[in-house]
């Protein structure tokens, strides 16, 4: 079982947390500043896994991590867990990140944290891994992302829209007035049924 | 409507959203948490308000938030509003948040069982997607019981994606309710073999998550995980199956030699490191499971040592750099492993461990330092620890060098010095290691010291010797880093053994001399008083020689150096040091007045010292025997009170030997009040102030020396020295045994080497090489111990946690469901069942609460609860009513009824209540089926018709009872069992005629699976602990006789949570005519109550025909108002014989209150926790004087029909537990003395059930049968 996944950047700034166990919210800070400093000290030509962190559960658990850039991606497991296994699995994380948002960087992961929330979910479900097929991941997030785009523009965090906020509130407003209708009385129109039309032609 | 919309998208514009909240908070990073306070407040005006939109932006800001760890669990409410958004994007916030800040014990929860209900079996695969993955993280308790049902369905959805999801999830529904593993196991072994291979992984994961925990339950799927392994391509899942299979091995030696061949093929095959690490750890822990028996199996290790090696040392060129340190580190870990069964095959890679030493990496070298200490020879050990004492002065770091240190007395030390051939060299080891700086370990260096001086006579002098240079530069080892270190405790072992052992000394005077050298007064206290005493022994030995030899000069100077020196000790701080200082004053002033007088002591003052000193065993302080007459656990005075909770803990004690223990550690804590605490300082100060020895706060003078000016004094000194000293003249070094002992190979040294070492210890045998003569003898004994006692090991205890929920789903899935084991359907859906009536049945009596864990909390549940459950059955009465009359209502229905027959046709729960018994037989299987396919392959050792063989003996011999009467009585289990299968038929009426055929069908089929059902009789008792010592019995009565019909009884609780208990009436035929119409009366007594079909008719009418000489079961339901009284029923029987005549049959049911007892829940931590919990206020007792049972007998009685259970069972006592309809728990020692005297003990949460159980065991026990 996976106990936690933290992304957190050189500064230990979380960039995602997911904890599959419950701990409270002050538990869960304490939690990233210790794994931070532990991850931190280390080299990176070290060993990229330590064992026993002490907060979540003790001598069964370790911490795998992985350090791209400006970023460390921590899993805290327990021993059911094949650590190279694991070690591939962050890749596969990362990759598909770096496939969703072109070219991933921190300020992806600062600005879209509920995205990567939504892709790691198709990657571990409740601490248990569910895929590791990379194409089928990028399949589901794409075809989620079609099925939110269908359903209309609630998504103002859209990359799009990365400008500042009050400057970018008329543009938006205009955007919000012209979207707010239209679509929706186009859709509203009742078309008579043309292909049951069709077939109700008779020669 | 529209205008609505037009204002909500305005107010939208204004808001913040997630972008801006988070571009907001880095433009304020030094007002961070006033800027994120501002928004938490516009976020609460935002949930405010009722656009959906605004909340679910307002939801996911508050997500975010919560990741730099604000609380937002205030807002649980808000998140479930958008979680219930039909639309995804919101939906699909509102799950994220929830899966962020819920978790078991949220409260809201409760609201969303129905909602997640609706997203799971949304059309929209998605929508199920996402509640699946939330539900993954904030599953509770409740909410898979309630769900559990629905998550099954999605296994059989057509989407791999929900497949997929479901099967994970089912994982987390067992931790949280682990009732639903049996029901549910079949479908998810199912799993295993789906068509998609994203769904069969899952369920390696599920499976191989239970298994880690309860491995033996999963044997019986080896085979399955067999093919997928040798089948399967992904990786992933190739892992966690070989993972599972090194667990599995220890159990199943047989399965690991299957396993070595294809684990070597993948280990020759694969590219994927991961893999082959995982390959090669299993094919290590089958090694180890058959250590002894396969004939090439060395080959298989020498294959995964190359292998590692492999690893190891191509892990820093090919790999990038951390996962490069990460397979090393493996590598390593997994030798280590070897290592512990096969030395041999490791220890040839004793350089690449080594050089691992040099690795940058911390852990791996701490690893490789591990492997070191079990790779250790005698003829390494020498070579090694050269190696990593240059490595230790190459070392940086004080913790790492100090780890090394600790490393190098381990390895030397281990096992009693086993692999020490010369002891010169260990001393000349230890005292090198005393010139390293800075260490911790003095206090471990200093016990070496003693031990090998005390424990290896030989080498005795050498090592006083050498104590006694150490003496001599003592200012030497004490430098300025001292302070920080404990290396002066080194000086602790010079001081003992040098006094110890003087008359080995080889100049007595000098080492006197630089012993009461001043800086002594620096050293920490104990080492101090070590110093003064060994003085005296000195002295003792120096006096003694010189009065020999008449030294009349060398006694005064010796007297005289004490008289001058002693008097700085008796001035010292530390008590000991002082109390010793002035006791040795005073015996060297009076050995000076006795030489004045021209007396000699000489010999009576070494009588002080004299002694022989043996090793104590470890446990010889433990082992100590209790002395007659001595009961530690009486009052010496009388108790200060005796409150109420005393005497409960005094009787437990009396009567429930097992839980003594907890009882024990309740200290009795005397608090004294404010007054006497006054007192009590007010005596102390007044003593202080008399007690010459208490130094007072106010005192100017301390008579502890200044620490910091000697110190001072003492710098430049050592300083000095320290230059100097690396080189102490005499001191021995370990260089000497590098020219002599060096192992730098090459074979001409080896030649000097053995002439070199023969002339220094004379004789030795003629081929060291092979086997190297241990130069000294160490005294290994075990020690001294108490007279009487034993060395023996202690109890091993059971380490897991009592809170690890995966003790809960330690169940064998092996056994048969047994038809109350069900998933808890959703109640309403009962409304359609009426074509499976034994469904609905089945639900009804299926746990409508949660397990036993809640004990306390459930109490006050469980009458709601049963209330509920009532009204329920109403409404169900009365819709079932509207059901036949009223066509309307199904088609509203319409949805739910079609997934019900969905359900009902398709899972294997259903199929299971419809054919309960043709299940049985597919059980039986796969444990046949294991051993079969594992004894396929070792036909070599075993007769090839050895599984068959196994079979039939399995039918020939059903069980292992011992006497006839014994099988008879399983025969009669088997009956129930029939009972139970049939049990819903009767009920049926509507579908007589159905029934029956089905009924004809299945009785041929149980005479068919006849073994079967006899070796699975008593199947449904006891999931969780499995105490059962005696199989239980059913209580059969009888009921009624009349020269036609014989009428017997049996009765049970079902299940604690029921409230119901169940009885089954065996009708049997043994006239020579036909019996039919038979109709019961039994009218309902004011406690119990009979579940009848027809509320208004007392009538229950049996819709089949007796044919001569046959029999047949019914089963009756009764709730108990009052589970604390017996009750009985009367009524009468009507039936005609032969078509024409009728006859009538008076009955009377007995209900004891054993009755409504059910031994189901027992296991043994709910049975401690009660005791030690003090909720079971009443007890009671009798005592039979002969009783004329023998005590498995007695068990066997008073376990009938299930109501009691064994807990536990320890020579002729037993302990066991019952919990009643309505949630009394009744707890039992059945004491069964000598001269067949019978004690049971009982004790309860309610008193009144207790003493009418006790009464009737006892009536029950008194007559023989």
């Amino acid at each position: 079982m996976i106990k936690a996944i933290l992304v957190f950047n050189n500064h230990g700034k979380p960039r995602l947390t997911k904890f599959y166990q419950y701990f409270n919210e002050e538990m869960q800070q304490q939690i990233i500043k210790e794994t931070f400093q532990l991850v931190s000290k280390r080299d990176d030509n070290v060993c990229n896994f330590l064992e026993g962190g002490s907060l979540i559960g003790g001598a069964d658990y370790k911490l795998i991590y992985r350090h791209y850039a400006t970023l460390y991606f921590v899993f805290c497991v327990d021993s059911s867990e094949s650590e190279l296994g694991i070690l591939d699995l962050i890749q596969v994380f990362v990759e598909t990140l770096d496939k969703c948002f072109e070219n991933v960087c921190e300020l992806d992961l600062i600005f879209h944290v509920d995205k990567v929330h939504y892709i790691l979910n198709e990657l571990v479900m409740g601490g248990m891994v569910l895929e590791t097929n990379m194409t089928e991941i990028i399949t589901r997030i794409e075809d989620q992302n079609k099925l939110e785009k269908q359903e209309g523009p609630y998504n103002s965090a859209s990359p799009s829209s990365l400008r500042a906020g009050l400057a970018a509130a008329p543009a938006r407003a205009v955007s919000a007035v012209k979207s707010m209708n239209l679509p929706q009385q186009i859709k509203d129109i009742k078309l008579p049924d043309l292909p049951a039309a069709i077939k109700d032609l008779k020669f | 409507m529209a205008l609505r919309k037009v204002k909500g998208n305005l107010e939208r514009m204004f808001d913040k959203n997630l972008t801006d909240l988070v571009r907001g908070i880095r433009n304020n990073k030094e007002t961070e948490s006033k800027y994120i306070s501002q928004c938490m407040e516009e976020i609460k005006t935002e949930l405010r308000q009722d656009n959906l939109a605004v909340k679910a932006n307002a939801v996911a800001k508050l997500t975010y938030l919560q990741m730099l760890g604000y609380d937002i669990s205030w807002a649980g409410f808000n998140i479930i509003e958008v979680m219930s958004s039909p639309k995804f994007t919101y939906k699909r916030i509102g799950y994220l948040s929830a899966s962020q800040c819920f978790h078991q014990d949220t409260e809201v929860l409760m609201l969303t069982t129905n909602m997640i209900r609706k997203d799971l079996n949304s059309h929209n695969m998605y929508d199920s997607g996402t509640a699946l993955t939330g539900l993954a993280c904030f599953i509770s308790g409740d909410l898979a019981r309630d769900l559990a049902n629905d998550v099954m369905t999605l296994l059989t959805s057509t989407k791999p994606y929900l497949r997929k999801k479901a099967v994970l999830l089912l994982y987390k529904v067992f931790l949280k309710f682990p009732e639903a593993l049996r029901p549910a196991f079949p479908r998810l072994k199912e799993k295993l073999e789906d068509p998609d291979p994203g769904v069969q992984s899952a369920a390696v994961n599920v499976i191989c998550e239970l298994a880690r925990k309860n491995p033996k339950n999963y044997l019986s799927l080896a085979p399955v995980f067999f093919k997928l392994m040798t089948s399967s391509t992904n990786n992933w899942m190739l892992i966690k199956i070989i993972k599972l299979f090194g667990a599995l091995t220890p159990l199943e030696p047989r399965l690991g030699k299957k396993l070595i061949e294809p684990l070597t093929n993948l280990i020759h095959s694969t590219s994927a490191m991961s893999l082959l690490y995982e390959c090669i750890n299993t094919v290590i822990a089958v090694l180890i499971s058959i250590s002894s028996g396969m004939p090439n199996h060395n080959a298989s290790i020498q294959l995964c040592v190359q292998k590692l090696r492999i690893l190891i040392e191509d892990s820093d060129q090919n790999l990038q750099a951390q996962t490069g340190k990460v397979v090393k580190y493996l590598g390593l870990l997994a030798m280590s492993k070897i290592l512990k069964t096969h030395p041999k095959s490791v220890q040839a890679h004793k350089d690449l461990v080594l050089q691992c030493l040099d690795d940058k990496d911390e852990s791996i070298r701490l690893r490789a330092l591990d492997l070191l200490y079990g790779m250790v020879t005698k003829k390494t050990v020498m070579e090694i620890v050269r190696r990593l004492m240059t490595h230790m002065d190459r070392a940086e770091g004080t913790m790492y060098r100090d780890e090394l240190l600790q490393k190098i007395i381990l390895i030397c030390s281990q096992n009693n010095f086993q692999y020490i051939t010369n002891f010169e060299w260990y001393i000349s080891v230890l005292v090198e290691l005393c010139r390293m700086e800075g260490t911790q370990h003095g206090g471990l260096i200093a016990s070496q010291l003693m031990d090998v001086a005390i424990r290896v006579v030989a080498v005795r002098e050498f090592t006083v010797g050498q104590m006694a240079l150490l003496l001599d530069n003592a200012h030497v080892i004490v430098g300025p880093a001292a302070a920080r270190s404990s290396i002066a405790e080194v000086l602790y072992a010079a001081a003992w053994i040098c006094g110890e052992f003087s008359q080995l000394l080889a100049n007595p005077k000098a080492t006197l001399e630089s012993m009461v050298r001043g800086k002594v007064v620096s050293l920490p206290g104990h080492i101090q008083a070590i110093y003064v005493h060994n003085m005296l022994k000195l002295y003792a030995h120096i006096i003694a020689t010189a009065e020999e030899e008449d030294d009349s000069e060398m006694i005064e100077e010796v007297t005289t150096l004490l008289l001058e020196r002693l008097p700085v000790f008796v001035s010292s701080g530390d008590l000991e040091v002082q109390e010793r200082a002035s006791c040795i004053v005073h015996v060297v002033t009076y050995v000076q007045k006795c030489h004045k007088n021209g007396d000699k002591v000489g010999v009576d003052l070494i009588h002080l010292m004299t002694g022989e000193l043996n090793p104590v065993a470890p446990k010889a302080q433990k082992k100590v025997p209790l002395p007659d007459g001595l009961d530690l656990d009486v009052w010496i005075n009388d108790p200060p009170s005796e409150s109420e909770e005393e005497e409960d803990d005094a009787f437990k004690k009396e009567i429930f030997v097992k839980a003594e223990s907890s009882s024990r550690h309740k200290k009795e804590k005397y608090e004294p009040s404010e007054e006497e605490l006054q007192k009590l300082r007010d005596a102390r100060r007044a003593e202080q102030a008399s007690n010459p020895y208490y130094v007072k706060s106010s005192a100017q003078t301390s008579p502890r020396p200044n620490h910091n000016s000697i110190q001072i004094d003492e710098i430049p000194v050592a300083a000095i020295d320290l230059n100097v000293s690396l080189k102490i003249p005499g001191m021995t070094s370990l260089d000497k045994y590098q020219l002599v002992d060096g192992w730098q190979d090459g074979s001409k040294k080896r030649h000097k080497k053995q002439k070199k070492r023969s002339k220094r210890k004379g004789p030795l045998t003629s081929s060291s090489d092979e086997e190297i003569r241990q130069a000294h003898v160490v005294n290994t004994d075990v020690g001294e111990m108490p007279e009487g006692a034993h060395f023996s090991d202690d109890n091993e205890v059971d380490d897991r946690p009592e809170d690890d929920p995966h003790r809960a789903l330690d169940i064998d899935l092996d056994e048969p469901l047994a038809p109350n084991e069900v998933l808890p359907t959703r109640t309403h859906y009962e409304v359609h069942s009426q074509k499976t009536p034994e469904e609905s049945n089945e639900a009804n009596l299926q746990p409508s609460q949660t397990p036993t864990k809640k004990k306390s909390k459930n109490k006050k549940d469980k009458k709601e609860k049963k209330e509920k459950t009532k009204k329920v059955k109403k409404e169900q009465k009365k819709v079932k009513k509207k059901f036949t009359g009223n066509e309307e209502n199904l088609i509203l229905d319409l949805m739910d009824s079609v997934k019900v027959a969905a359900i009902s046709d398709e899972t294997p729960v259903a199929a299971n209540h419809i054919n309960g018994i043709t299940d049985a037989k597919n059980k039986e299987k796969p444990t046949d089926d294991l051993d079969f396919w594992l004894s396929k392959d070792d036909s070599s050792s075993q007769a090839p018709s050895e599984p068959i063989v196994d079979g039939t003996e399995r039918t020939a011999s059903p069980s292992s009872y011992p006497s006839g009467r014994d099988e008879s009585k399983s025969k009669k289990t088997k009956t129930k069992k029939e009972k139970k299968a049939k049990k819903e038929k009767g009920k049926d009426k509507s579908e007589k005629k159905k029934s029956r055929k089905r009924e004809k069908v299945e009785d041929s089929s149980i005479r068919n699976r006849e073994e079967y059902e006899e070796t699975n009789g008593t199947v449904t008792q006891d999931l969780e602990d499995k105490p059962v010592i005696p199989t239980v019995q059913p209580n059969n009565r009888l009921l009624a006789e009349d020269s036609f019909l014989r009428l017997d009884y049996s009765t049970a609780a079902m299940d604690g949570v029921m409230s119901e208990v169940l009885v089954c009436i065996k009708f049997t035929n043994h006239s020579s005519k036909s019996i039919s119409k038979l109709q019961l009366m039994l009218p309902d007594s004011s406690a119990l109550k009979m579940i009848r079909n027809d509320p208004q008719s007392e009538l229950v009418n049996l819709p089949w025909t007796l044919d001569p000489g046959e029999s047949k079961e019914s089963q009756l339901s009764f709730t108990a108002e009052d589970d604390t009284i017996p009750d009985k029923l009367r009524g009468s029987l009507s039936y005609i014989q032969d078509g024409t005549s009728s006859s009538d049959l008076s009955l009377r049911l007995e209900f004891p209150v054993t009755t409504f007892l059910s031994g189901k829940t027992a296991s043994r931590a709910t049975f401690t926790d009660l005791l030690s919990s003090g909720q079971l206020s009443a007890r009671s007792s009798f005592t039979i004087p002969e009783c004329p049972w023998s005590f498995p007998e007695v068990l066997e009685e008073v376990t009938r029909g299930g109501s009691l259970a064994v807990v536990e069972s320890v020579d002729q006592t037993a302990s066991l537990y019952g919990r009643s309809l309505h949630g009394h728990h009744v707890c039992l020692l059945v004491k069964y003395q000598a001269s067949s005297r019978l004690t049971v003990d009982g004790k309860s949460t309610e008193g009144i059930l207790l003493s009418n159980a006790l009464d009737h065991l006892k009536t029950v026990l008194m007559q023989k049968q």
